[in-house]
Protein backbone atom coordinates (compact mmCIF):
# COMPACT_ATOMS: atom_id res chain seq x y z
CA UNK A 1 0.00 0.00 0.00
CA UNK A 2 1.36 3.36 -0.59
CA UNK A 3 0.79 6.88 -0.32
CA UNK A 4 1.22 10.28 -1.66
CA UNK A 5 4.42 10.46 -3.76
CA UNK A 6 4.91 6.44 -3.52
CA UNK A 7 5.62 6.51 0.19
CA UNK A 8 4.84 3.58 2.60
CA UNK A 9 3.20 4.74 5.08
CA UNK A 10 3.16 4.67 8.82
CA UNK A 11 4.18 2.20 11.57
CA UNK A 12 7.60 1.15 12.85
CA UNK A 13 10.86 0.96 10.68
CA UNK A 14 13.88 -1.26 11.58
CA UNK A 15 17.13 -0.82 10.02
CA UNK A 16 19.05 -3.30 10.32
CA UNK A 17 18.39 -7.20 10.35
CA UNK A 18 21.13 -8.33 12.74
CA UNK A 19 20.75 -9.40 15.98
CA UNK A 20 19.87 -5.98 17.46
CA UNK A 21 17.39 -5.09 14.85
CA UNK A 22 15.81 -8.67 14.69
CA UNK A 23 15.02 -8.62 17.94
CA UNK A 24 13.72 -5.26 18.10
CA UNK A 25 11.17 -6.28 15.58
CA UNK A 26 9.65 -9.65 17.43
CA UNK A 27 9.52 -7.40 20.67
CA UNK A 28 7.61 -4.95 19.31
CA UNK A 29 4.95 -7.29 18.68
CA UNK A 30 5.70 -9.04 22.35
CA UNK A 31 5.42 -5.32 23.77
CA UNK A 32 1.56 -5.58 22.23
CA UNK A 33 2.48 -3.15 18.94
CA UNK A 34 -0.22 -3.45 16.41
CA UNK A 35 0.99 -1.28 13.87
CA UNK A 36 3.26 -1.62 10.27
CA UNK A 37 6.62 -3.15 11.32
CA UNK A 38 9.02 -3.38 8.49
CA UNK A 39 12.79 -5.01 9.64
CA UNK A 40 15.37 -4.13 6.21
CA UNK A 41 18.18 -5.51 6.40
CA UNK A 42 21.14 -5.24 3.30
CA UNK A 43 22.18 -8.60 3.44
CA UNK A 44 20.44 -11.17 1.58
CA UNK A 45 18.79 -14.05 3.89
CA UNK A 46 17.09 -14.38 6.74
CA UNK A 47 18.37 -12.83 9.87
CA UNK A 48 21.03 -15.45 11.72
CA UNK A 49 23.86 -15.48 14.59
CA UNK A 50 26.87 -14.10 13.85
CA UNK A 51 28.68 -16.25 16.79
CA UNK A 52 29.20 -19.02 15.37
CA UNK A 53 30.73 -17.29 11.79
CA UNK A 54 34.50 -17.52 13.65
CA UNK A 55 33.60 -20.90 15.37
CA UNK A 56 31.24 -23.81 13.82
CA UNK A 57 30.53 -22.42 10.92
CA UNK A 58 33.73 -21.34 9.84
CA UNK A 59 35.08 -24.68 10.74
CA UNK A 60 32.28 -26.49 9.00
CA UNK A 61 31.18 -28.22 11.31
CA UNK A 62 28.18 -26.35 11.73
CA UNK A 63 25.30 -24.34 9.27
CA UNK A 64 23.75 -20.84 10.18
CA UNK A 65 21.96 -20.05 13.38
CA UNK A 66 18.94 -18.62 12.18
CA UNK A 67 17.55 -16.08 14.65
CA UNK A 68 14.01 -17.27 14.88
CA UNK A 69 12.32 -19.69 12.38
CA UNK A 70 10.73 -17.69 9.36
CA UNK A 71 7.51 -18.42 10.18
CA UNK A 72 8.17 -16.54 13.19
CA UNK A 73 8.70 -13.33 11.52
CA UNK A 74 5.66 -14.08 9.55
CA UNK A 75 3.34 -14.77 12.46
CA UNK A 76 4.74 -11.83 13.97
CA UNK A 77 3.51 -9.94 11.15
CA UNK A 78 6.73 -8.53 10.31
CA UNK A 79 7.57 -7.27 6.86
CA UNK A 80 11.39 -8.63 6.29
CA UNK A 81 13.28 -6.22 3.09
CA UNK A 82 16.23 -8.60 2.81
CA UNK A 83 19.01 -7.54 0.62
CA UNK A 84 17.79 -4.27 0.67
CA UNK A 85 19.97 -1.58 1.93
CA UNK A 86 18.68 1.55 3.50
CA UNK A 87 20.28 4.57 1.56
CA UNK A 88 19.23 7.76 2.89
CA UNK A 89 17.17 9.11 5.91
CA UNK A 90 14.95 12.17 6.27
CA UNK A 91 14.12 13.28 10.01
CA UNK A 92 11.89 15.93 9.04
CA UNK A 93 9.74 13.70 6.48
CA UNK A 94 9.79 10.60 8.64
CA UNK A 95 11.32 9.05 5.51
CA UNK A 96 13.82 6.09 4.65
CA UNK A 97 15.17 5.37 1.08
CA UNK A 98 16.38 2.06 0.04
CA UNK A 99 18.79 1.06 -1.99
CA UNK A 100 16.02 -0.12 -4.73
CA UNK A 101 14.30 2.96 -4.97
CA UNK A 102 11.29 2.36 -2.20
CA UNK A 103 10.86 4.71 0.49
CA UNK A 104 8.88 4.28 3.57
CA UNK A 105 7.55 6.61 6.05
CA UNK A 106 7.70 5.61 9.62
CA UNK A 107 6.09 6.99 12.91
CA UNK A 108 9.45 5.64 14.71
CA UNK A 109 12.48 4.39 13.22
CA UNK A 110 15.21 2.48 15.32
CA UNK A 111 18.60 2.33 13.21
CA UNK A 112 20.37 -1.15 14.10
CA UNK A 113 22.61 -0.79 11.62
CA UNK A 114 26.02 -2.58 13.58
CA UNK A 115 29.32 -2.40 12.82
CA UNK A 116 31.37 -2.92 9.84
CA UNK A 117 34.85 -5.15 10.16
CA UNK A 118 37.55 -2.28 9.89
CA UNK A 119 39.29 -3.27 6.68
CA UNK A 120 43.10 -3.92 5.97
CA UNK A 121 43.88 -4.04 2.01
CA UNK A 122 45.17 -7.46 0.92
CA UNK A 123 43.66 -9.04 4.03
CA UNK A 124 39.71 -10.92 4.24
CA UNK A 125 37.86 -9.63 7.38
CA UNK A 126 35.29 -11.84 8.96
CA UNK A 127 31.92 -10.08 9.99
CA UNK A 128 29.16 -12.00 7.77
CA UNK A 129 27.99 -14.95 6.28
CA UNK A 130 29.78 -14.47 3.07
CA UNK A 131 32.78 -13.17 4.87
CA UNK A 132 33.04 -17.06 6.77
CA UNK A 133 32.37 -18.89 3.35
CA UNK A 134 34.95 -16.95 1.55
CA UNK A 135 37.40 -17.73 4.60
CA UNK A 136 36.40 -20.67 5.12
CA UNK A 137 37.35 -21.66 1.00
CA UNK A 138 40.76 -21.16 1.55
CA UNK A 139 41.64 -22.83 4.94
CA UNK A 140 43.15 -26.00 4.17
CA UNK A 141 45.58 -28.07 6.15
CA UNK A 142 48.90 -26.82 5.76
CA UNK A 143 47.62 -23.42 4.83
CA UNK A 144 49.67 -20.66 6.04
CA UNK A 145 47.41 -18.27 7.60
CA UNK A 146 47.99 -14.46 8.83
CA UNK A 147 45.85 -13.07 11.29
CA UNK A 148 46.57 -9.63 12.17
CA UNK A 149 45.24 -8.85 15.60
CA UNK A 150 44.80 -10.35 18.60
CA UNK A 151 41.40 -9.83 19.82
CA UNK A 152 38.33 -11.41 19.87
CA UNK A 153 38.08 -12.15 16.50
CA UNK A 154 41.31 -12.67 15.21
CA UNK A 155 42.14 -15.46 18.21
CA UNK A 156 39.34 -17.11 17.27
CA UNK A 157 39.60 -17.25 13.96
CA UNK A 158 43.24 -18.78 14.76
CA UNK A 159 41.80 -20.95 17.12
CA UNK A 160 39.73 -22.50 14.10
CA UNK A 161 42.14 -22.42 11.56
CA UNK A 162 44.35 -24.28 13.48
CA UNK A 163 42.21 -26.85 14.32
CA UNK A 164 41.94 -27.43 10.46
CA UNK A 165 45.22 -27.85 10.48
CA UNK A 166 46.72 -24.58 8.98
CA UNK A 167 49.79 -23.20 10.07
CA UNK A 168 48.44 -20.20 11.81
CA UNK A 169 50.83 -17.07 12.82
CA UNK A 170 49.17 -14.16 14.61
CA UNK A 171 50.56 -10.72 15.00
CA UNK A 172 49.68 -8.19 17.35
CA UNK A 173 50.31 -4.29 17.89
CA UNK A 174 50.17 -4.17 21.20
CA UNK A 175 52.27 -6.03 23.72
CA UNK A 176 49.53 -8.61 25.12
CA UNK A 177 46.67 -10.35 23.29
CA UNK A 178 42.75 -8.87 24.04
CA UNK A 179 44.48 -5.96 25.53
CA UNK A 180 40.95 -4.02 25.39
CA UNK A 181 38.51 -6.57 26.90
CA UNK A 182 40.40 -9.24 28.85
CA UNK A 183 42.48 -9.04 32.09
CA UNK A 184 46.19 -9.42 31.20
CA UNK A 185 46.38 -12.94 33.63
CA UNK A 186 43.37 -14.39 31.52
CA UNK A 187 44.82 -13.23 28.16
CA UNK A 188 48.12 -14.89 29.13
CA UNK A 189 46.52 -18.30 29.38
CA UNK A 190 44.58 -18.00 26.34
CA UNK A 191 48.08 -17.09 24.52
CA UNK A 192 49.70 -20.34 26.40
CA UNK A 193 46.70 -21.83 25.17
CA UNK A 194 47.87 -20.60 21.02
CA UNK A 195 51.25 -21.59 21.68
CA UNK A 196 50.44 -25.36 22.65
CA UNK A 197 47.97 -25.35 19.69
CA UNK A 198 50.90 -24.98 17.21
CA UNK A 199 50.14 -21.45 16.77
CA UNK A 200 52.58 -18.23 16.64
CA UNK A 201 51.90 -15.79 18.83
CA UNK A 202 53.62 -11.90 18.22
CA UNK A 203 52.44 -9.32 20.45
CA UNK A 204 54.20 -6.10 19.97
CA UNK A 205 54.31 -7.10 16.41
CA UNK A 206 52.80 -3.73 14.66
CA UNK A 207 52.33 -4.39 10.98
CA UNK A 208 54.38 -2.25 8.25
CA UNK A 209 52.66 -3.52 5.72
CA UNK A 210 50.71 -6.74 3.39
CA UNK A 211 52.63 -7.88 0.15
CA UNK A 212 51.13 -10.90 -2.14
CA UNK A 213 52.40 -13.86 0.29
CA UNK A 214 53.50 -12.49 3.16
CA UNK A 215 53.36 -9.72 6.41
CA UNK A 216 56.14 -7.49 6.61
CA UNK A 217 56.00 -6.25 10.01
CA UNK A 218 57.50 -2.87 11.43
CA UNK A 219 60.58 -4.12 12.65
CA UNK A 220 61.57 -5.56 9.33
CA UNK A 221 60.57 -9.38 9.70
CA UNK A 222 58.32 -10.74 7.20
CA UNK A 223 55.82 -13.83 7.73
CA UNK A 224 55.02 -15.86 4.96
CA UNK A 225 51.11 -16.71 4.25
CA UNK A 226 48.82 -17.88 2.23
CA UNK A 227 46.00 -15.71 3.28
CA UNK A 228 46.12 -12.63 5.91
CA UNK A 229 42.89 -12.05 8.24
CA UNK A 230 42.35 -8.88 9.64
CA UNK A 231 40.61 -8.66 13.13
CA UNK A 232 41.81 -5.14 13.95
CA UNK A 233 38.60 -3.78 15.20
CA UNK A 234 35.19 -2.70 13.97
CA UNK A 235 33.47 0.72 13.70
CA UNK A 236 29.70 1.48 13.88
CA UNK A 237 28.29 2.14 10.84
CA UNK A 238 27.31 5.49 11.19
CA UNK A 239 27.21 6.97 7.48
CA UNK A 240 23.09 6.82 7.33
CA UNK A 241 22.89 8.99 10.25
CA UNK A 242 25.59 11.34 9.98
CA UNK A 243 24.49 12.07 6.83
CA UNK A 244 20.54 12.51 8.17
CA UNK A 245 22.43 14.82 10.64
CA UNK A 246 22.06 13.47 13.50
CA UNK A 247 24.89 13.30 16.57
CA UNK A 248 27.60 10.59 15.93
CA UNK A 249 30.90 10.23 18.13
CA UNK A 250 32.17 6.74 17.97
CA UNK A 251 28.55 5.66 17.55
CA UNK A 252 25.11 6.96 17.05
CA UNK A 253 24.77 9.16 20.46
CA UNK A 254 21.71 7.84 22.16
CA UNK A 255 20.99 8.71 25.81
CA UNK A 256 19.76 6.65 28.46
CA UNK A 257 16.30 5.56 26.60
CA UNK A 258 18.42 4.99 23.29
CA UNK A 259 16.76 7.84 21.63
CA UNK A 260 18.89 10.16 18.90
CA UNK A 261 19.15 13.59 19.18
CA UNK A 262 16.45 13.31 16.08
CA UNK A 263 13.23 12.80 16.94
CA UNK A 264 11.43 9.60 16.96
CA UNK A 265 14.95 8.06 15.79
CA UNK A 266 16.21 5.79 18.38
CA UNK A 267 19.63 3.31 17.64
CA UNK A 268 20.71 0.35 19.53
CA UNK A 269 23.81 -2.21 18.89
CA UNK A 270 26.82 -2.01 17.79
CA UNK A 271 26.29 1.15 16.37
CA UNK A 272 25.19 3.55 19.23
CA UNK A 273 27.13 5.19 21.71
CA UNK A 274 25.46 4.84 25.10
CA UNK A 275 25.34 6.83 28.33
CA UNK A 276 26.00 3.59 31.40
CA UNK A 277 24.19 4.44 34.44
CA UNK A 278 26.66 1.84 36.37
CA UNK A 279 29.43 3.61 35.27
CA UNK A 280 28.72 7.50 35.99
CA UNK A 281 27.62 7.70 32.80
CA UNK A 282 30.50 7.08 30.82
CA UNK A 283 29.37 6.85 27.11
CA UNK A 284 29.80 2.94 26.20
CA UNK A 285 29.54 2.14 22.57
CA UNK A 286 29.61 -2.20 22.73
CA UNK A 287 30.18 -4.53 20.16
CA UNK A 288 29.03 -7.62 22.15
CA UNK A 289 25.60 -10.13 20.96
CA UNK A 290 24.27 -9.89 24.26
CA UNK A 291 23.90 -6.81 24.10
CA UNK A 292 22.92 -6.10 20.69
CA UNK A 293 20.07 -8.38 21.62
CA UNK A 294 18.83 -6.28 24.94
CA UNK A 295 19.33 -3.29 23.57
CA UNK A 296 17.15 -4.32 20.51
CA UNK A 297 14.45 -5.62 22.75
CA UNK A 298 15.11 -1.92 25.11
CA UNK A 299 14.49 -0.10 22.59
CA UNK A 300 11.46 -1.52 21.23
CA UNK A 301 9.64 -0.90 24.35
CA UNK A 302 11.52 2.59 24.36
CA UNK A 303 10.28 3.62 20.98
CA UNK A 304 7.03 2.66 22.72
CA UNK A 305 6.97 5.11 25.34
CA UNK A 306 8.69 3.31 28.34
CA UNK A 307 11.31 5.94 29.23
CA UNK A 308 13.21 3.30 31.72
CA UNK A 309 17.06 3.71 31.13
CA UNK A 310 19.24 1.34 29.32
CA UNK A 311 21.24 -0.41 32.04
CA UNK A 312 22.57 -3.59 31.61
CA UNK A 313 25.66 -5.32 32.73
CA UNK A 314 28.17 -5.46 29.29
CA UNK A 315 28.53 -9.16 28.65
CA UNK A 316 31.20 -10.49 26.19
CA UNK A 317 32.64 -14.26 25.33
CA UNK A 318 35.03 -15.99 23.04
CA UNK A 319 35.20 -19.88 22.72
CA UNK A 320 38.89 -20.58 21.87
CA UNK A 321 39.72 -24.58 21.60
CA UNK A 322 38.09 -26.22 24.54
CA UNK A 323 38.51 -22.83 26.61
CA UNK A 324 35.48 -20.55 27.44
CA UNK A 325 36.12 -17.13 28.31
CA UNK A 326 33.92 -14.72 29.64
CA UNK A 327 33.57 -11.38 30.81
CA UNK A 328 30.72 -9.30 32.95
CA UNK A 329 31.63 -5.53 33.34
CA UNK A 330 34.25 -3.21 31.96
CA UNK A 331 37.46 -4.03 32.96
CA UNK A 332 38.77 -0.69 32.23
CA UNK A 333 36.88 0.44 34.79
CA UNK A 334 38.54 -1.23 37.57
CA UNK A 335 41.65 -0.01 40.29
CA UNK A 336 41.98 -2.99 42.37
CA UNK A 337 42.03 -6.59 41.36
CA UNK A 338 41.66 -9.94 42.83
CA UNK A 339 42.22 -13.51 41.47
CA UNK A 340 40.64 -16.78 42.45
CA UNK A 341 42.17 -19.86 41.23
CA UNK A 342 39.09 -22.72 41.61
CA UNK A 343 40.47 -26.73 42.17
CA UNK A 344 39.23 -27.30 38.48
CA UNK A 345 41.80 -25.05 37.29
CA UNK A 346 39.34 -22.07 36.02
CA UNK A 347 40.18 -18.77 36.94
CA UNK A 348 38.20 -15.42 38.00
CA UNK A 349 39.16 -11.71 37.78
CA UNK A 350 37.22 -9.95 39.76
CA UNK A 351 37.62 -5.58 39.58
CA UNK A 352 37.23 -3.15 42.07
CA UNK A 353 36.91 0.92 42.14
CA UNK A 354 36.92 2.30 45.76
CA UNK A 355 35.25 -0.70 46.67
CA UNK A 356 32.80 -1.79 44.03
CA UNK A 357 32.67 -4.69 41.98
CA UNK A 358 32.87 -3.34 37.76
CA UNK A 359 33.79 -6.27 36.09
CA UNK A 360 34.09 -9.88 36.54
CA UNK A 361 36.38 -12.18 34.05
CA UNK A 362 36.94 -16.14 33.92
CA UNK A 363 38.35 -18.92 31.87
CA UNK A 364 38.11 -22.32 31.62
CA UNK A 365 36.96 -25.28 30.19
CA UNK A 366 33.51 -25.40 28.34
CA UNK A 367 31.27 -23.25 30.81
CA UNK A 368 33.16 -23.68 34.18
CA UNK A 369 33.30 -20.35 34.36
CA UNK A 370 29.38 -18.92 33.58
CA UNK A 371 27.73 -19.48 36.52
CA UNK A 372 30.45 -17.94 38.90
CA UNK A 373 31.07 -14.53 35.82
CA UNK A 374 26.79 -14.56 36.12
CA UNK A 375 26.74 -14.09 39.65
CA UNK A 376 29.25 -11.24 39.43
CA UNK A 377 27.36 -9.87 36.78
CA UNK A 378 24.74 -9.31 39.24
CA UNK A 379 26.78 -8.05 42.13
CA UNK A 380 27.92 -5.48 39.64
CA UNK A 381 24.13 -4.46 38.83
CA UNK A 382 23.56 -4.10 42.76
CA UNK A 383 26.61 -1.49 43.08
CA UNK A 384 27.99 -4.69 46.03
CA UNK A 385 31.11 -3.76 46.96
CA UNK A 386 32.04 -7.14 48.19
CA UNK A 387 35.00 -8.29 50.75
CA UNK A 388 38.21 -9.07 48.16
CA UNK A 389 39.11 -11.36 50.81
CA UNK A 390 35.90 -13.18 50.40
CA UNK A 391 36.23 -13.24 46.68
CA UNK A 392 39.83 -14.53 46.04
CA UNK A 393 38.61 -17.82 48.08
CA UNK A 394 37.56 -20.73 46.24
CA UNK A 395 35.86 -21.99 49.29
CA UNK A 396 33.38 -19.00 49.77
CA UNK A 397 30.46 -19.28 47.83
CA UNK A 398 29.65 -16.37 45.86
CA UNK A 399 26.05 -16.78 45.35
CA UNK A 400 25.49 -15.86 48.95
CA UNK A 401 27.10 -12.20 48.49
CA UNK A 402 24.42 -11.62 46.34
CA UNK A 403 22.35 -8.60 48.66
CA UNK A 404 18.58 -10.31 48.48
CA UNK A 405 17.49 -13.52 46.16
CA UNK A 406 16.27 -11.42 43.14
CA UNK A 407 14.50 -13.53 40.24
CA UNK A 408 17.47 -13.66 37.24
CA UNK A 409 17.28 -11.08 34.98
CA UNK B 1 7.97 -47.89 28.50
CA UNK B 2 8.29 -45.00 31.16
CA UNK B 3 9.99 -46.13 34.28
CA UNK B 4 11.41 -44.83 37.22
CA UNK B 5 15.30 -44.51 37.40
CA UNK B 6 17.33 -43.38 40.66
CA UNK B 7 18.77 -39.93 39.57
CA UNK B 8 20.84 -38.61 42.73
CA UNK B 9 20.77 -38.53 46.40
CA UNK B 10 18.68 -35.47 48.06
CA UNK B 11 21.99 -34.10 49.16
CA UNK B 12 23.83 -34.27 45.75
CA UNK B 13 22.26 -30.72 45.08
CA UNK B 14 22.25 -27.75 46.83
CA UNK B 15 18.90 -26.56 47.35
CA UNK B 16 18.27 -23.53 44.50
CA UNK B 17 20.77 -25.56 42.46
CA UNK B 18 21.11 -27.94 39.89
CA UNK B 19 23.09 -31.10 39.14
CA UNK B 20 23.39 -33.15 35.55
CA UNK B 21 22.45 -36.78 35.33
CA UNK B 22 22.96 -39.21 32.42
CA UNK B 23 20.86 -42.05 31.31
CA UNK B 24 20.90 -44.41 28.50
CA UNK B 25 22.89 -41.56 26.79
CA UNK B 26 20.88 -39.01 27.44
CA UNK B 27 21.43 -35.77 29.73
CA UNK B 28 19.02 -34.59 32.23
CA UNK B 29 19.38 -31.65 34.50
CA UNK B 30 18.17 -32.51 38.40
CA UNK B 31 16.53 -29.07 40.14
CA UNK B 32 16.38 -28.22 44.25
CA UNK B 33 13.88 -25.66 44.65
CA UNK B 34 14.25 -23.45 47.50
CA UNK B 35 11.69 -25.23 49.29
CA UNK B 36 13.61 -28.60 48.50
CA UNK B 37 11.20 -29.90 45.76
CA UNK B 38 12.64 -31.46 42.86
CA UNK B 39 12.38 -31.08 39.34
CA UNK B 40 14.02 -32.52 35.95
CA UNK B 41 14.14 -31.36 32.76
CA UNK B 42 16.78 -32.24 29.65
CA UNK B 43 19.74 -31.81 30.12
CA UNK B 44 20.88 -29.72 26.93
CA UNK B 45 19.12 -25.87 26.48
CA UNK B 46 17.15 -26.14 23.42
CA UNK B 47 19.05 -23.30 21.58
CA UNK B 48 22.55 -24.56 21.13
CA UNK B 49 22.41 -27.83 22.93
CA UNK B 50 25.07 -26.39 25.46
CA UNK B 51 24.59 -28.72 29.09
CA UNK B 52 22.22 -26.65 31.24
CA UNK B 53 23.96 -27.81 34.37
CA UNK B 54 26.60 -25.32 34.57
CA UNK B 55 24.18 -22.31 34.77
CA UNK B 56 22.69 -20.37 37.24
CA UNK B 57 19.54 -21.55 39.09
CA UNK B 58 17.63 -18.41 40.55
CA UNK B 59 13.84 -17.71 41.32
CA UNK B 60 13.18 -20.76 39.93
CA UNK B 61 14.90 -20.04 36.75
CA UNK B 62 17.63 -21.66 35.36
CA UNK B 63 19.39 -19.78 32.43
CA UNK B 64 22.16 -21.09 30.00
CA UNK B 65 25.45 -20.97 31.19
CA UNK B 66 26.21 -20.33 27.38
CA UNK B 67 23.66 -17.73 26.02
CA UNK B 68 21.63 -16.89 28.88
CA UNK B 69 18.73 -18.66 27.72
CA UNK B 70 16.28 -18.89 30.19
CA UNK B 71 13.59 -21.48 31.27
CA UNK B 72 11.02 -21.76 33.70
CA UNK B 73 12.61 -25.43 35.57
CA UNK B 74 9.36 -26.50 37.28
CA UNK B 75 7.47 -25.93 33.55
CA UNK B 76 10.09 -26.05 31.22
CA UNK B 77 8.58 -23.00 29.89
CA UNK B 78 10.95 -20.80 27.89
CA UNK B 79 11.32 -17.38 28.60
CA UNK B 80 12.38 -15.65 25.66
CA UNK B 81 14.99 -14.95 22.96
CA UNK B 82 17.52 -16.58 22.87
CA UNK B 83 15.35 -19.63 23.53
CA UNK B 84 12.35 -20.12 21.47
CA UNK B 85 11.32 -23.71 22.42
CA UNK B 86 10.44 -25.13 25.80
CA UNK B 87 12.50 -27.53 27.39
CA UNK B 88 11.16 -31.13 27.86
CA UNK B 89 10.45 -32.11 31.47
CA UNK B 90 10.15 -35.10 33.12
CA UNK B 91 8.27 -36.23 36.88
CA UNK B 92 10.28 -36.60 39.91
CA UNK B 93 9.74 -38.10 43.00
CA UNK B 94 11.87 -38.64 46.24
CA UNK B 95 11.81 -42.44 48.04
CA UNK B 96 14.38 -42.91 50.92
CA UNK B 97 16.60 -39.96 50.38
CA UNK B 98 17.39 -40.52 46.34
CA UNK B 99 15.38 -38.62 43.88
CA UNK B 100 14.17 -40.76 40.73
CA UNK B 101 13.06 -39.15 37.69
CA UNK B 102 10.60 -40.78 34.89
CA UNK B 103 11.85 -41.30 31.70
CA UNK B 104 10.36 -42.33 28.70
Amino acid sequence: MTGPGGVVPGGVVVVGAGECGTRAALALREEGYAGPVTLVGGEPGHPYERPPLSKAVLSGAADLTPLCTPERLVDAGVTHLAGVAATALDVRAHEVALADGRVLGYERLLLATGARARPLPGALVLRSHADAVALQARLRPGTRVGVVGGGFIGLEVAATAAGLGCAVTVVEAAPRLMGRAVPERLAARVAARHAEAGVAVRCASPVARLEPGRIVLADGQVVETDVVVAGIGSAPETALAAAAGLAVADGIVVDGSLATSAPDVFAAGDCCSFPHPLYDDRRVRLESWRAAQEQGVHAARALLGDPEPYAAVPWFWSDQYELSLQVAGLPGAATEEVVRVRPDGAELWFGLDAGRLVAVAGIGTGTAVAKDVRIGELLIAQRAAPDPAALADPGVALKPLLRAPSPVG
Amino acid sequence: MPQWIAACATDDVDPEDVISFEHAGNAYAVYRSPDDAFFATDGHCTHERELLCDGLVMGGVIECPKHNGRFDYTSGKALGAPVLVDVRTYPTKVEDGTVYIEVP
